[in-house]
């Protein structure tokens, strides 16, 4: 269900943001991981360049490395079965892998990851094309993107150093906004976690 | 042409880094530092997307209907309202602002 509503208003989102409904599936299917699919659009949706764009995506992406860590140690997969495997590491299916008892990790990683691909791509699709024929600023869709990042965002804020760190975020943007190059906001946000990283 | 650049350089970089914790021993990845880094990383590029998204146009900060929205988003939030709902709510309140305005 929360998958579906996510792939919806990404879909939406991307083409909002002055994507084709054939590139938001493209990233639906080869990017597969979400938070970072978001932050392209936003970034290119906001006016930066596609520098700017990739690299904020990628910063969200690594998480997936530390994921793959895990589940590399707990499925110990080789051959072919790994570099599908590599595609399906997202959140989802690393919480549901890693979650299980031992013997049904597989097949948790498996078929969330599976189901999950299903669904993400179904409704990018519907949400790219729903977006396409409306009147996305009469229906306030652009106000809905940053929703999203805040639902995102929520999801992620589990003790009060991130905390600390949304806030020191936002500020960094403020500041940087009318000072940078659109994207370039983004960017130098991910600055804001150094304190919380070097601190012993 | 630049946005097919860059969906194809996300999906290329992004499974690169899948891969990679799936082919790479894995002490590189036990520095603390790292770990946290990598998780709070997150954290803060989402806190400036909210910024660019309802705060920014172009290289200017403005405050119009977006802004109504994302505290609309917000309240709903805060009273545990799933992610459709909270969306959903984002976008009628900014509807309704600019209808009014």
């Amino acid at each position: 269900m929360a998958v579906g509503a996510y792939g919806l208003s990404f879909g939406a989102a991307a083409v909002t943001a002055g994507l084709s409904p054939v590139q938001a599936c493209a990233l639906s299917v080869l990017v597969f991981t979400g938070a970072s699919q978001f932050a392209l659009v936003g970034v290119l949706g906001a006016g930066g360049g596609a520098v700017p764009a990739v690299l904020g995506g990628l910063l969200l992406g690594a998480r997936n490395t530390l994921y793959a860590v895990r589940l590399a140690d707990l499925l110990g997969l080789r051959g072919l079965r790994r570099v599908v495997a590599a595609h399906l590491t997202i959140d989802e299916s690393t919480a549901m892998g890693t979650a299980a008892p031992p013997p049904l990790a597989g097949l948790a990683f498996w078929s969330t990851g599976l189901s999950v691909f299903v669904l993400w791509n179904a409704a990018t699709l519907l949400g790219a094309v729903g977006a396409g024929v409306v009147d996305v600023r009469a229906l306030g869709l652009d106000a809905a993107v940053g929703a999203a990042f805040l639902g995102l965002l929520a999801l992620q804020v589990r003790d009060r150093t991130a905390l600390a760190v949304a806030v020191a975020g936002t500020l960094v943007a403020l500041v940087a906004v009318p000072l940078t190059p659109p994207g370039v906001p983004v960017l130098l946000a991910a600055l804001a976690v150094l304190p919380a990283v070097v601190r012993r | 042409m630049s946005t097919w650049a860059a969906v194809l350089g996300l999906a290329a970089g992004a499974f690169a880094l899948k891969l990679a914790g799936w082919l790479v021993p894995a002490r590189v990845f036990e520095d603390p530092r790292v770990r946290r880094g990598t998780l709070l990383v997150p954290v803060a590029l989402l806190a400036a997307l909210v910024v660019v998204q309802t705060a920014a146009d172009g290289r200017a900060l403005v405050v119009d209907a977006r802004l109504a929205g994302l505290a609309a988003g917000a309240v709903a939030l805060a009273l545990r309202a799933p992610f459709l709902v909270l969306v959903v709510v984002a976008a009628a309140t900014a509807a309704v602002v600019r209808a009014l305005a």
